[in-house]
C-alpha cells in the first residue's frame, strides 16, 4: 500500500507552479538526452510558417479566377438592380432573384478558405453586406432568418420561442424578425450612408456606384444540407421583397449544379437566376500543391516515397481534401522533428553549417550510427575510415560537406525529374504514370531505370516523329533554364545543341511518322536490320544522353549518405494517426489486454485470453463464440467458471463456478460496457437474451 | 383604369358578381370569413388587393409563409389596421386571446365605419400553426365583436383546411384557370399593334400551353422571347402580316426555351445574352449537364455498395457477393413479386452492418475499416446522396437508403472499375434487378 501513503497533498513551490509548459518544452522533453530540442523546434516552426504561408498564397492564386467573375456577377447584378427601369418588358418579367451557384467540390471542410476569401473579397470592393450562414445553425425558417438578420443588423434579434431571455431584452428594444424590419433597416442604412459618402470606408467603390444602393448577398454554405423546406419558404419570403432589397445569393454546392432542382421544386426555383461557377477539380489543385511545396529544392524538409504514398491515398482514398494533405504534411514536419535529433542539421546552408560545427559528441555518434553514413565510411580508405571514426571534428567537416551534396543532389534531382515527366506524360498509356508525384514516388523508392516501365517508356520515345521530339525537347529546355548547378547548365547546353542538331536535319531527309502505337518488337527487330538514318541515329544519341542524366540524377535519396536527416520516414506513424482505426484498436485491446497494458501475466498464445485479463476481456471474449442472439445466463455461467479459474480454486471444490454476487455484479458492469462500446444490444426478440452487433469471431 | 383592368383579370362572371357584391356595401357587416382558392397565378391575391385598394377599404395583407409565428401574423395585422402603437400593446409571445383582447381595446378607441378586410395570403400554413388559429380566426368577427372580415387565400381546396373538431364555415370562392382565349386577351405591347402581340402570344401558347398554365411564368417568358419575335420585322425582312414566316422564324427558339430557360437551366440573363450573340452561345450548358460528381475512390464504392443494398433482397446477398456460395435453386431463387421491377419500387432501407459487407466484397483491395471510411458514410449522407431513415441514434443499428439514380450508378461503376470484368460484373449486378 505503498501508493495510497504517497497519496498526500504535494503543494509544488509556486515558482515552479506558474512556469507554462511552453511548445518547444515538449521537443525538449521527448528526448532529454540531446540539447539541441529547443533548435530543432525553432527550425521546425520557421519551416512550418514559410510552408503556411506558400499553401496560403498558392489557394488564393488557385482561386483566383471563380472569384473575379463571381465578383463580376455580383457587380454586374448590382448595377441591373439599379438601373432598373419600369418599361415594358420588365414589367412582364417575373422578379427573379439573382443567385450564384457555386460548384466547389465534395471536400466540404476546404470550403471555409475560399467562403473565407469571398466574403472579405465582397467586404472590400463591392458590399459591406454580407452575411454567410451555414445548415446546422439553421434547423428552421426562424434559425434563418434570425441569423440573417442578426448578421446584418448586428443586433440581437428575438425569435419570438425562446423565452428564457424575456428579462434581457426590454419590450421596446424587441425587433421581430422579418424580412420587412430588415427593409426599414436597409433604408434608413442607405440613407444614411449616402450622407456620410465621403467619410466611410467604402469610398473606394463610390465612384461605381455601388454606394447608393450595396446589395446584400446571403451566401449558403453547405446548399446540400439545408432542410428543403426551411430554403424554399427564405426563397419564397425575400422573392416578396426583392423589389425594395437587392438580395443576392449565393448556394455553396458541392455535389453537382442540378441538386438545385432537386431540392427546390420549380415553383422555387422559378424565382431564382441562376448562373454557374465551377471551382478547379480538387485533384488539379493537389498537383499544385505537390508541385509547390513537395517537389523543390527550396524546402530542406523531404518526404519518403512510403510517406508520400500514405498521404495521397488518404487523400484519393478517402476525403478529397487538400486542407488534410497539408495538415499530413504538417503532421510529418513535426513529427520528423521531434523523432530525429539530427534533424537540426535539416535547415539552410548558412544555419546547417553552423548547426555542424555545435553538434555534441552525442550527436556525432548517432551521425556514425547512420545507416547511410555507415555506407560512406565503408567506400573510404582505410586511413579516412579510420579517421572518421575516431575524430569528432573530422565528421562534422565531413557532415558539412556531404550536406552539401545531398543539396547540389536536390538541385539537379527535381529538374531532371520534370524533364523526365515532360518527356513520358504525353506517351501513349503512360507508363511512368500520368502524374508527376507517380513518377516521384517510383523514382524515390527505387532506381527508375531498372524498372520495366521505363524501359517500355524509353522503347516509345525512341518511336517519336521528329517534331514531337523536339516539341518535347524544347520543353525540358525550358525546365532546366532556371537550374544553377554546373551540371544543369553543361545539360543545357547539350540538350540545346542536339535541338539544333536535329533543325540541322531538316531538309535531308524525308520523315516517317511512326504511329506511336506500333511499338512491337517486330518492328524494331526489322528496323535493326536496316540501315539507320542520319536522324534516327541523332534520336539515339539525344535518349541515351537523356537517359544517363536519368541515371546520374535520379537515384533514390536512400543511397545519399546523411539521407535521414532531412527524409522522413516512419510512414506507420503517418498512417496511425491519421486515419485511425477505433475498431480495431478496440478489438485489439479486448483480444490481446498484453498489447496496451504490457502486463507480463496476460500474455498468451494467439487466439486465448488469459483468465486473469480484464473483466471485459473475459466476457468479449466467450461473446464471440455466440450465435446472433446470447442467452445472459449462459453466458454468466461461463464466465463465473473462467473467473474461478483464476482464483487459483479447485475444479473439484463444490463452490467451483459458482455464481455469488461479486461475480454477478462485475459480469453485469462488463456486458453494460460492452454495450456501451457497440458490440450488444438489449433485445426484445428472446427475453434474458442481447443481440451481438458484430458478426464473426469464432 | 385600375377597375376594369381588374374585371379583365377576372375570369368569370359569376366571381365577378359575388366579390363586388361583397365588397361594395362596406358600411354593413361583411360575411365574417371568406375562403379563396384557385390555382397559382389565376389573379387572387391581385384581385384582391387591387380591389381594396382602389375602393380604399381598410384592409391588412399579410402572407402566412412570412410569419414564422402567430406572434408575427397578429402584430402585422394590428399594424396595419390600427397602426405601430397597437401592435407594441402585444405581449411577448401573444397567443390568439390576447390578439382579440387588444383588438377589442384599440377597436373601442376606433370603432369601424366601413369593414376592415384581413386578407391571408397562402393561408394553408395556417394550418400548421397553433390548432386554435384557424377556427377562431374564421370566427373573428364573433370574437371581437367588429366589422371584419378574414379572406383567405390559398391553392388548396377548403376540404383539406376542414379540422377534425369542425368550424364555422366560410363562404367558398373559386377562381378557375384562365382559358386560353383569356390569356390571349390580357396583355399588350405599346409599341406593336394588338393584332401582332396577339398573334405571337398564340404561338407561345401552341409552345407552352400544354406544359404551363402560370399566367406569370407565361408573361415571362413572352417577355424573354419577344425581342427574337420582332426580330425579322426590324431588319426589314418580314412585314406584319406575314404571320407564318415570323412563325417560323420564333418556333423553335421557343421550342429550345421551353428546355433550357423554362426550367431554369439557363438563367433568363444567360439566355438575353444569348440571343443577343445568336453564334457562339450554343455551347451554353445548363445546369444538369453537370451531373458529374467528383468522390474518392471508397465512397465511390460505398455508394455502389449502398445502391445494391437498396435495390437488391437481402436473401440474394450470398448468391452476388460470396465467392463460393454453393449452389441454390433457381426456381427458388427470386420470389414470385420480386420479379416485379425493384427500381419501380424504389430504394429500401439497409443496416449498415450490410452495406459494409457488400462494401467489403465489392471493393478489390483490402480495406481496414479506418474511421474515414465510416465519416465518409456520414458526408455522403450530408451531401443527400444517402439518405438516413428514421432515429439518428448511431449505436442502435442506423439505416440507410440509397437516393441515386441508376444513372448516377452506372456512371461512377464505369470510371472505378478498371477491369472490364469488374464493370461486367456490377453492371450484372445492377440489371439483374432492373
Amino acid at each position: 500500500m505503498n501508493e495510497s501513503s504517497g497519496c498526500f497533498v504535494f503543494k509544488p513551490s509556486s515558482k515552479k507552479r506558474k512556469r507554462t509548459v511552453g511548445i518547444d518544452e515538449y521537443f525538449v522533453d521527448g528526448n532529454d538526452d540531446c540539447g539541441n530540442g529547443r533548435e530543432r523546434f525553432n527550425i521546425c516552426q520557421k519551416l512550418w510558417e514559410k510552408i503556411k504561408m506558400d499553401t496560403e498564397i498558392l489557394q488564393d492564386e488557385l482561386n483566383e479566377k471563380i472569384l473575379e467573375s463571381l465578383l463580376d456577377f455580383i457587380k454586374k447584378c448590382t448595377l441591373s438592380f439599379q438601373s432598373r427601369t419600369d418599361d415594358w418588358a420588365s414589367r412582364m418579367r417575373a422578379s427573379e432573384i439573382p443567385t450564384a451557384a457555386l460548384v466547389l467540390g465534395v471536400n466540404v471542410p476546404d470550403h471555409d478558405m475560399t467562403f473565407q476569401s469571398l466574403s472579405d473579397l465582397l467586404k472590400n470592393s463591392v458590399t459591406p453586406f454580407s452575411v454567410s450562414v451555414q445548415a446546422k445553425e439553421c434547423t428552421a425558417l426562424k434559425n434563418l432568418m434570425q441569423r440573417v438578420l442578426e448578421r446584418l443588423m448586428g443586433v440581437g434579434v428575438s425569435v419570438e420561442e425562446d423565452e428564457e431571455d424575456s428579462g434581457i431584452h426590454l419590450p421596446q428594444k424587441r425587433v421581430s424578425c422579418s424580412i420587412s424590419v430588415l427593409c426599414q433597416w436597409y433604408k434608413t442604412v442607405t440613407k444614411v450612408g449616402r450622407r456620410t459618402l465621403k467619410l466611410s470606408h467604402y469610398k473606394t467603390c463610390s465612384e461605381n456606384g455601388f454606394l447608393q444602393s450595396p446589395p446584400i448577398v446571403v451566401i449558403f454554405k453547405d446548399f446540400e444540407a439545408f432542410n428543403p423546406r426551411v430554403l424554399q419558404d427564405f426563397i419564397l419570403i425575400c422573392n416578396r421583397y426583392i423589389h425594395e432589397l437587392p438580395l443576392i445569393f449565393v448556394f455553396g454546392i458541392a455535389t453537382s449544379p442540378s441538386t438545385v432542382q432537386h431540392i427546390l421544386p420549380h415553383s422555387v426555383s422559378s424565382l431564382l437566376c441562376i448562373e454557374l461557377f465551377q471551382s478547379l477539380s480538387c485533384t488539379q489543385h493537389l498537383a499544385t500543391v505537390i508541385d509547390k511545396l513537395i517537389l523543390t529544392s527550396q524546402f530542406p524538409f523531404k518526404l519518403t516515397g512510403k510517406v508520400l504514398q500514405v498521404l495521397v491515398s488518404i487523400f484519393l482514398y478517402h476525403d478529397f481534401s487538400v486542407r488534410n494533405f497539408v495538415k499530413g504534411l504538417q503532421l510529418a514536419l513535426l513529427e520528423h522533428f521531434h523523432s530525429q535529433p539530427l534533424s537540426v542539421l535539416c535547415c539552410k546552408k548558412q544555419e546547417a553549417r553552423h548547426n555542424a560545427q555545435k553538434l555534441s559528441h552525442k550527436d556525432v555518434e548517432m551521425v556514425r550510427q547512420l545507416p547511410s553514413f555507415m555506407r560512406y565510411v565503408e567506400t573510404q580508405e582505410p586511413q579516412e575510415q579510420v579517421q572518421l571514426l575516431t575524430s569528432d571534428d573530422h565528421v562534422k567537416e565531413v557532415c558539412q560537406m556531404l550536406l552539401k551534396g545531398l543539396r547540389k543532389y536536390h538541385k539537379n534531382y527535381y529538374p531532371i525529374l520534370r524533364c523526365l515527366h515532360s518527356l513520358t506524360a504525353s506517351l501513349p498509356k503512360y507508363p511512368l504514370g500520368k502524374q508527376i508525384r507517380e513518377l516521384h514516388i517510383s523514382c524515390l523508392e527505387k532506381n527508375v531505370w531498372e524498372t520495366n516501365e521505363y524501359e517500355s517508356a524509353m522503347q516509345l520515345l525512341r518511336l517519336l516523329a521528329k517534331d514531337e521530339l523536339v516539341a518535347a525537347l524544347r520543353k525540358c529546355a525550358d525546365i532546366l533554364k532556371p537550374g544553377k548547378t554546373k551540371k544543369m547548365k553543361s545539360a543545357l547546353q547539350q540538350l540545346e545543341d542536339y535541338i539544333i542538331r536535329f533543325e540541322q536535319l531538316d531538309g535531308k531527309i524525308s520523315l516517317k511518322l511512326y504511329s506511336q502505337c506500333l511499338c512491337t518488337k517486330m518492328l524494331l527487330r526489322s528496323r535493326r536490320t536496316k540501315k539507320m538514318s542520319p536522324f534516327e541515329i541523332l534520336r539515339n544519341e539525344t535518349l541515351d544522353f537523356i537517359d544517363g542524366l536519368v541515371r546520374s540524377h535520379l537515384t533514390p535519396p536512400e543511397l545519399q549518405p546523411l539521407n535521414e536527416v532531412c527524409y522522413y520516414s516512419s510512414s506507420g506513424v503517418l498512417r496511425r494517426h491519421l486515419n485511425a482505426t477505433p475498431r480495431t484498436s478496440i478489438q485489439t485491446a479486448l483480444s490481446h489486454p498484453f498489447y496496451f497494458l504490457q502486463n507480463e501475466n496476460l500474455k498468451t498464445d494467439a487466439g486465448t485470453v488469459s483468465s486473469a485479463a480484464p473483466d471485459i476481456c473475459i466476457v468479449y471474449k466467450l461473446h464471440l463464440e455466440c450465435g446472433r442472439l446470447i442467452n445472459l445466463y449462459d453466458w454468466l455461467e461461463a464466465y463465473a467458471t473462467v473467473v474461478s479459474a483464476a482464483e487459483g480454486k479447485d475444479p473439484d471444490a463444490e463452490d467451483y463456478g459458482k455464481v455469488d454476487e461479486l461475480k454477478h455484479a462485475r459480469f453485469i458492469q462488463s456486458v453494460s460496457e460492452l454495450e456501451f462500446l457497440g458490440f450488444v444490444k438489449s433485445t426484445k426478440q428472446k427475453t434474458d437474451h442481447v443481440a451481438r452487433l458484430t458478426w464473426g469471431g469464432c | 383604369s385600375p377597375k376594369k383592368r381588374v374585371t379583365v383579370m377576372l375570369n368569370t362572371v359569376h366571381t365577378q358578381c359575388c366579390l363586388s357584391s361583397l365588397l361594395h356595401q362596406p358600411e354593413q357587416y361583411c360575411y365574417p370569413s371568406i375562403f379563396i382558392y384557385g390555382h397559382r397565378a389565376t389573379g387572387k391575391s391581385h384581385v384582391i388587393l387591387t380591389l381594396l385598394k382602389e375602393l380604399e377599404l381598410p384592409h391588412a395583407a399579410v402572407s402566412c409563409v412570412e410569419c414564422v409565428s402567430a406572434g408575427l401574423l397578429f402584430e402585422q395585422t394590428l399594424l396595419a389596421l390600427f397602426g405601430a402603437d397597437s401592435a407594441a400593446l402585444l405581449p411577448r409571445l401573444p397567443s390568439l386571446s390576447d390578439f382579440v383582447r387588444v383588438y377589442r381595446q384599440v377597436c373601442a378607441q376606433q370603432p369601424a365605419k366601413q369593414t376592415r378586410y384581413i386578407v391571408l395570403e397562402r393561408a394553408e400554413l395556417l394550418r400548421d400553426m397553433e390548432a386554435n388559429l384557424l377556427p377562431g380566426l374564421l370566427r373573428l368577427q364573433e370574437l371581437v365583436d367588429d366589422n371584419v372580415a378574414v379572406i383567405l387565400l390559398s391553392e388548396i381546396v377548403w376540404d383539406k383546411f376542414r379540422p377534425n373538431t369542425g368550424c364555422f364555415e366560410p363562404l367558398l370562392l373559386h377562381f378557375p384557370d384562365y382559358t386560353k382565349g383569356k390569356i390571349l386577351s390580357l396583355d399588350s405591347n405599346p409599341s406593336y399593334t394588338p393584332e401582332l402581340y396577339s398573334s405571337y402570344i398564340n404561338i407561345l401558347l401552341g409552345v407552352f400551353y400544354s406544359v404551363c398554365r402560370d399566367l406569370r411564368e407565361l408573361r415571362h417568358l413572352a417577355a424573354l422571347n419577344f425581342s427574337k419575335f420582332c426580330e425579322p420585322l426590324e431588319k426589314g425582312e418580314a412585314k406584319e402580316g406575314n404571320t407564318h414566316k415570323l412563325w417560323r422564324n420564333i418556333e423553335p427558339h421557343l421550342k429550345r426555351a421551353m428546355q433550357t430557360v423554362y426550367l431554369r437551366e439557363v438563367s433568363s440573363v444567360q439566355w438575353g445574352q444569348q440571343q443577343m450573340d445568336e453564334k457562339e452561345a450554343t455551347a451554353l450548358r445548363g445546369l444538369s449537364a453537370l451531373a458529374h460528381v467528383e468522390l474518392p475512390y471508397y465512397s465511390k464504392f460505398l455508394l455502389i455498395a449502398a445502391y445494391l443494398a437498396s435495390y437488391n433482397p437481402a436473401r440474394t446477398d450470398r448468391r452476388f457477393f460470396v465467392k463460393h456460395h454453393g449452389k441454390m435453386k433457381k426456381t427458388s431463387f427470386l420470389k414470385k413479386h420480386e420479379k416485379t421491377s425493384n427500381h419501380l419500387l424504389g430504394p429500401k432501407p439497409f443496416p449498415l452492418d450490410r452495406l459494409l459487407a457488400i462494401f467489403y466484397s465489392v471493393v478489390d483491395s483490402r480495406v481496414a475499416p479506418t474511421a474515414s471510411v465510416f465519416s465518409q458514410i456520414s458526408s455522403l449522407v450530408t451531401l443527400q446522396l444517402l439518405t438516413q431513415v428514421g432515429h439518428d441514434d448511431q449505436l442502435d443499428t442506423p439505416k440507410y437508403k440509397c437516393a441515386v439514380s441508376l444513372d448516377f450508378i452506372l456512371a461512377i461503376s464505369r470510371c472505378v472499375c478498371v477491369c472490364e470484368t469488374k464493370y461486367l460484373f456490377l453492371t450484372f449486378g445492377l440489371w439483374l434487378l432492373t
